[in-house]
């Protein structure tokens, strides 16, 4: 037999496979294969660690050492000094907190690490996530096993309901009650269904869960599927995630041939199959009425309920849906019990929940949390804080059905009744970051030409509606705006919230209302003073030179594509504002800071 | 059926226990606004307009969909969903291309009621008076402009669930998203079969009917014309919806009268080719069933079906009768029988027929359906809704009109041929002609009431003297695909079946008098309009199509006997299969 | 092939093991074996694989075996240190593929340390 000493991990999540992680891998086995070291040290590609920012990211085990932004050249460096003479490459080794502490210190230790909490996360970048074996190394299927042998499908149910997990997809539904529901359908044929329709701008938590941890998803539709007597299952997931699709696939192959899956899983009679329908990227395909009707073949779009899908669903039959968060818990509760999993998070909100860091942050990237953890913990000791010395103006939480919180709310705790306390929501979990340089107008903006692009058409208010209030905003940002239009806003918000069909449009105003609730400030410089307070919006900004500060290198004038700067040299040069196109190249170009926008 | 007790603005009501918000209201009196909400045909709370306040929901519930439950406390003005109609209208507004003043539907359009309804006097969004035009009119029969489409989705849920052929749907999405064929292909290019039940369900003036009034005028002040109309049975029977009589008045004596003062030189019955219809398809009938070839023999007067036939199941079309349909061979018999005993020059002969379907005007064009080489049988078809608009044109006062009578010519016909214009009506008057034949005894009781009545699709047996004969009835195409998957796969036998494309036959047809959901949500027109054929059949002291002394003069002096060479030569006619894509090319 | 639940646990003891590897579980015993150039000269590659088969083969849990560099006395390589929380370092040096061994199952496995392996010994 021979004798694995070292554990090579390279991450293979989407963020560092675009970074070119596949090469290093090749690397790694073509330097150990050089040296002979093929048989002794394992290369295994695993799912994301969370730290995307710093991608490509490979740890070396037994030691620990992390490190970040790997490069296939440097891929000989490490094999040479670490793998085979034990020296660790210090210049590639991350470049926080562990570097200080030279190596030896645990992972877990660093700021980024020490405060999550992995349960959803707990084998990303830990196993190699197309190796069933990996999987049942820590512990996978054994939830299912025990499910199916010892428990009846009410104690199931009890269990989730017990341990207070909530829907991880948006609305935060309590899980065990949605599976009550389908369980008291007295109907032969149900079905299990999995949400991976991930579709917030900035969100990633599914796809990283689904690549880096695909059996845990399967082994807990299957508990769900014991729980409310459904026999077939399907994974919703969007065709532009094709690792996650491949990986699913192949973990459901392997699932298949050890009988996890399929018919009389462990001896005891229960049969439940599974099935990957890739959806064509909607983001309305995420609300589970269209998400069923897409994996019936229809156009994705939503009903009215009721019916809830509980009762008639998907092919019309009782239905639950849960997304792959929620999921991924499902086993952990089950092996470490309802009160482990109740015992961390807040009295309402229980667990942990995911969060995909981004925008103006230091660690952008993936980290799961305790639920009520402060949104300041999460920026400024998890998230590294605003880089570039800039100051934390607002977090979006929710993606576009969110809504943003100021800095005087900064110790929100991050858990349902919370976000939605200060006009936010938790949604899937995408948290952006905002500083002074942010426009909160254009910011909303920015989210409403999502959802425009997005309402599927099928009802009026998002459809017409939607369009109508970007129209709005735009014409807000353009300073064409009137005090009464930022009336006409707040209200045609309120009438699509009210009004739409579906979810996606009862909550696409949300990112408006909440910056009319918090920055109102901004929306009349904008409309009154003709002016953007962060100097974003292109038709409020003047772009100017300082007498006093210019030179007359002409540096500028040279620069500007559209001939607006004038000027003689060494004498200071002026900018004709109505031909300046605003591109912001002079600014750049002046070396003596004697060009300023306002 | 069990009930519940509900509070509507205050009053108890009781109402079925799965009735909708929208429908308890409506028990109560009170009519919450609609537009998307079809009965029967359209329930996917899209439109909004229907918002209304409940106990016990979050928020506004959209009536048309949300179930009752007991107790429930239903307010269907309150000022919340007052505003919320309101507002959401001035959305639609704002995309809507409102030249009312020429639209087809001016005065006869949903929207523009409740904008009148909600007192909408200022659209403060978008820009509607910059929409232009965007027609679609590839079709003969129909004209499609999105510029004035809601999205109600009401023609794609008739095309795809009643006639089960969905050639239409949403395409793009959100702001973008527009009711068109698939990959944004023309009509022409698809398997659409010329229905036009879309144009009757639609809302606002977004689908119509390709207009032909202009073509008919022309004729008309054309002196070098003789022109000849002859009307289908079921116009009889809803034109008077168009002046606002009530649905289900039989108004024949003032449509003669009102057609003879538009100046057409003569006025007929297409009862008359209806009941001519009946003794050559009753004597192929009689053919296939004593040599049992190509049976069942199926109908061919409905040229939708028949397109539906060519495009679906073109296996059957040896089973299509191949008899002209009425309209056809009414034309037939005008440029030819007529022609030569008035001694005009079939050139000469301008034929109008006013139909209640927009497959009439394809039909027209269809290939072998030219009685006199170079000359198509019919030169206009014009729908109900046509023929009113004429009317309102020459401003004859419709409703004082005095009733009169069809010319002699081809103006003697049976009930048998009135009552072609309801679902099972053909069949009924076969099996009337037929029996008679067959056993050489008058018929005790005309009435097959078997095959009578608004049920998709009906089925029924006879004793034909000695023998058993199978008849099945299908209207609406949904339906007819049902019957013929029976028929395809042996689970059922059947010598002949009658096929309406539009649910509930002519009567219901594509080109009949636009009624809104208001009305048909509540009123059943196929059953109101059918019951006054069926009161005009059996007010007639002839019934039954042999005995029609202008049918029996026909065959006498000109076409010898039915199913003569003659006949064949002038009344019957070819099909041809036909893609289910024709815009593309598929190998099939 | 399908698998009952003793070969799922089956699976999931001798998957254990590997897994360990990637714990990051600082109360872990850590063996790390000397691996510059001059500990592979004096054959710490076997010393090294010894210990990762001893430790795997008795399947003890939270004890790391891992890598370094030059640790400073050349002569005496391969030098194995054995870091044990709360308790002084032990380092041995001029270990072979049986003392490997031995120390395993006498240090991690007994709780006592051989004296004469160690570098104390050595001077």
């Amino acid at each position: 037999m021979n004798i694995v000493r070292s554990h090579v991990l390279v991450c293979g999540g989407t963020g560092c496979t675009s970074s070119n992680s596949p090469e290093i891998i090749k690397q790694f086995n073509k330097e150990l294969d050089k040296r002979g070291l093929s048989d002794e040290v394992k290369v295994i590609q695993t799912g994301c660690f969370g730290l995307c920012a710093l991608g490509p990211i490979v740890i070396v085990y037994p030691e620990g050492s992390f490190y970040s932004m790997v490069k296939p050249e440097d891929v000989e460096e490490i094999v040479e000094e670490h793998i085979l003479k034990g020296r660790i490459v210090k210049r590639l080794l991350y470049e926080g907190d562990l570097k200080e502490a030279k190596v030896a210190t645990s992972l877990n230790d660093t700021n980024f690490y020490k405060k999550q909490k992995r349960i959803a996360l707990r084998n990303c970048g830990v196993i190699d996530p197309e190796n069933i074996d990996e999987y049942i190394a820590n512990d996978g299927y054994q939830a299912l096993a025990k499910v199916l042998t010892q428990m009846t499908p009410e104690e199931v149910i009890d269990t989730i309901t017990a341990s207070g997990l909530r829907g991880r997809g948006g609305a935060g539904f309590p899980t065990g009650r949605k599976w009550a529901f389908a369980a008291k359908e007295d109907n032969p044929v149900k079905y299990v269904c999995c949400n991976a329709d991930e579709g917030d701008p900035g969100a990633f938590m599914d796809r990283s869960l689904l690549e880096g941890d695909p059996h845990s998803i399967i082994e807990a539709m299957a508990i769900a599927g014991y729980a409310i007597g459904a026999h077939q299952g399907y994974v919703y997931v969007r065709a532009e995630y094709p690792i996650a699709v491949k990986r699913l696939q192949i973990a459901i192959r392997q699932a298949r041939e050890y009988g996890f899956l399929g018919e009389d899983i462990f001896g005891t009679g229960f049969n439940f199959d599974l099935d990957v329908r890739l959806g064509a990227g909607a983001f309305v395909c995420g609300e589970e009425t269209a998400l069923m009707r897409s994996i019936e073949g229809h156009r994705g779009e939503p009903r009215p309920r009721p019916p809830f899908p509980a009762v008639k669903g998907l092919f019309d039959k009782p239905t639950i849906l849960n997304n792959v968060e929620t999921y991924a818990n499902v086993p952990w509760i089950i092996n470490n019990g309802p009160e482990a999993f109740a015992s961390i998070g807040t009295e309402k909100s229980k667990g942990t929940k995911v969060f995909a860091l981004g925008g103006k942050i230091t660690n952008t990237g993936l980290v799961e949390i305790p639920m009520g953890t402060t949104l300041r913990e999460v920026i400024e000791e998890i998230g590294g804080g605003v880089p570039n010395g800039k100051k934390f103006k607002a977090a979006q939480t929710g993606g576009p059905s969110g809504g943003c919180i100021p800095e005087s709310l900064i110790d929100t705790p991050m858990d349902f009744e919370s976000l939605a306390a200060v006009g936010s929501i938790m949604g899937s979990g995408g948290l952006i970051v905002m500083d002074e340089d942010n426009c909160m107008v254009d910011i909303a903006k920015f989210f409403l030409q999502f959802t425009v692009d997005e309402s599927c058409g099928k009802c009026t208010p998002c459809r017409i509606g939607m369009r109508r209030l970007l129209e709005l905003v735009d014409k807000i940002t353009s300073g064409n705006g009137t005090l009464e239009d930022i009336e006409l806003t707040e209200q045609l918000c309120y009438h699509i919230k009210e009004n739409s069909l579906c979810g996606l449009g009862q909550t696409a105003p949300n990112p408006v209302l909440s910056t009319l609730q918090h920055f109102r400030d901004e929306y009349i410089a904008h409309v009154v003073d003709k002016r953007c307070p962060a100097g974003v919006c292109k038709n409020l900004l003047r772009y100017q030179i300082l007498a006093e500060k210019c030179i007359g290198c002409t540096s500028c004038a040279r620069v500007c594509p559209v001939g607006a700067i004038s000027g003689e040299v060494k004498k200071p040069h002026t900018i004709d504002t109505s031909k300046c196109i605003k591109c912001g190249a002079c600014m750049e170009k002046c070396k003596f800071g004697a060009i300023v926008k306002n | 059926m069990s009930t519940v007790k509900v509070k509507v603005n205050g009053v108890e009501v009781e109402c079925p226990a799965n009735a909708t918000v929208l429908e308890a209201a409506r028990l109560a009196g009170i009519e919450i606004p609609t537009l998307c909400y079809m009965k029967e045909i359209n329930a996917i709370g899209a439109c909004r307009i229907c918002v209304t306040e409940v106990s016990g929901a979050r928020g506004l519930v959209a009536a048309c969909v949300y179930p009752v439950a007991e107790g429930m406390e239903i307010n269907t003005n309150s000022q919340k969903a007052y505003n919320a109609r309101k507002m959401t209208l001035e959305l639609i507004l704002s995309n809507h291309r409102r030249d009312c003043l020429t639209c087809d539907r001016n005065q006869n359009c949903e929207l523009q009621k409740l904008a009148k309804d909600y007192n909408i006097k200022d659209v403060r969004f978008g820009h509607p008076e910059e929409l232009k035009p965007q027609i679609e009119d590839s079709m003969i029969h129909l004209i499609r402009d999105n510029s004035k489409c809601i999205l109600c989705r009401r023609c794609v849920a008739v095309c795809k669930e009643m006639q089960g052929i969905g050639v239409i749907g949403p395409n793009d999405r959100g702001f973008e998203t527009h009711i068109s064929c698939a990959f944004d292909r023309n009509l022409e290019e698809t398997a659409c079969v010329s229905c036009g039940q879309c144009i009757t369900v639609c809302p606002t003036g977004a689908l119509t009917e390709r207009d032909c009034t202009d073509k008919v005028w022309n004729a008309l002040a054309d002196k070098s014309k003789f022109v000849v109309v002859g009307t289908a049975p079921s116009v009889r029977v809803t034109l008077g919806e168009c002046f606002d009589m009530p649905v289900g008045t039989n108004v024949q004596g003032k449509m003669v009268a009102a057609l003879r003062r538009l100046g057409f030189d003569k006025v007929f019955d297409v009862d008359v080719t209806a009941d001519l219809t009946i003794l050559e398809e009753g004597t192929e009938f009689l053919e296939r069933l004593n040599s049992g070839e190509n049976l069942p023999l199926i109908t061919s007067c409905s040229p939708g079906w028949v397109k539906f036939c060519e495009h679906y199941y073109p296996e059957f079309i040896p089973n299509l009768s191949s008899c002209k349909s009425p309209q056809q061979m009414f034309g037939a018999m005008m440029k030819t029988y007529y022609a030569e005993k008035m001694g005009i020059d079939p050139k000469d002969i301008f034929v109008v027929s006013i139909m209640p379907c927009t497959a009439k005007k394809f039909e027209r064009f269809r290939d072998y359906q030219e009685a006199v080489p170079g000359l198509r049988d019919v030169d206009a078809a014009i729908t109900t809704r046509e023929l009113a608009r004429m009317i309102a044109t020459a401003g004859i006062s419709f409703k004082d009109l005095p009733d009169e009578d069809f010319d002699p010519a081809f103006g003697i016909s049976s009930g048998a041929g009135v009552i072609f214009g309801a679902t099972g009506g053909v069949m009924e008057a076969a099996l009337r002609t037929v029996t008679e034949i067959v056993t050489g005894q008058e018929l005790k009781k005309l009435e097959f009431t078997e095959v009578r009545g608004t049920e998709g699709i009906k089925e029924a047996q006879y004793d034909l003297g000695g023998r058993l004969v199978r008849v099945a009835v299908a209207s609406g195409l949904s339906n007819a695909r049902a019957l013929l998957e029976r028929v395809k796969s042996g689970e059922a036998q059947y010598d002949m079946i009658e096929i309406m494309a539009c649910p509930g036959g002519c009567v219901n047809g594509g080109g009949q008098p636009i009624q809104p959901q208001s009305v048909r949500n509540f009123v059943d027109l196929r059953a109101k309009r059918a019951a006054a054929i069926y009161d005009a059949d059996k007010e007639m002291k002839l019934r039954k199509s042999h005995e029609n002394p202008v049918i029996k003069e026909i065959y006498d002096t000109y076409l010898e006997k039915p199913g003569s060479h003659k006949a064949h030569k002038i009344l019957h006619t070819k099909y041809q299969a036909r893609s289910k894509y024709p815009g593309v090319a598929v190998a099939e | 092939m399908k698998k009952s639940i003793e070969e799922l646990n089956a699976i999931r003891e001798r998957m254990k093991q590997t897994i360990q590897m990637r714990s990051d579980n600082s109360n872990n015993v850590r063996v790390v074996v000397g691996m510059a150039t001059c500990g592979i000269a004096a054959g710490a590659r076997p010393v090294l694989a010894a210990f990762v088969d001893e430790v795997n083969r008795r399947q003890l849990k939270n004890v790391t075996v891992a890598q370094t560099g030059c640790i400073g006395v050349c002569r005496l390589e391969p030098i194995v240190e054995i870091y044990e929380p709360g308790k002084e370092k032990v380092t041995y040096v001029k270990v072979d593929e049986n003392k490997a061994r031995m120390i395993v199952a006498e240090h991690l496995v007994n709780q006592r340390v051989i004296e004469e392996y160690t570098i104390g010994a050595a001077k």
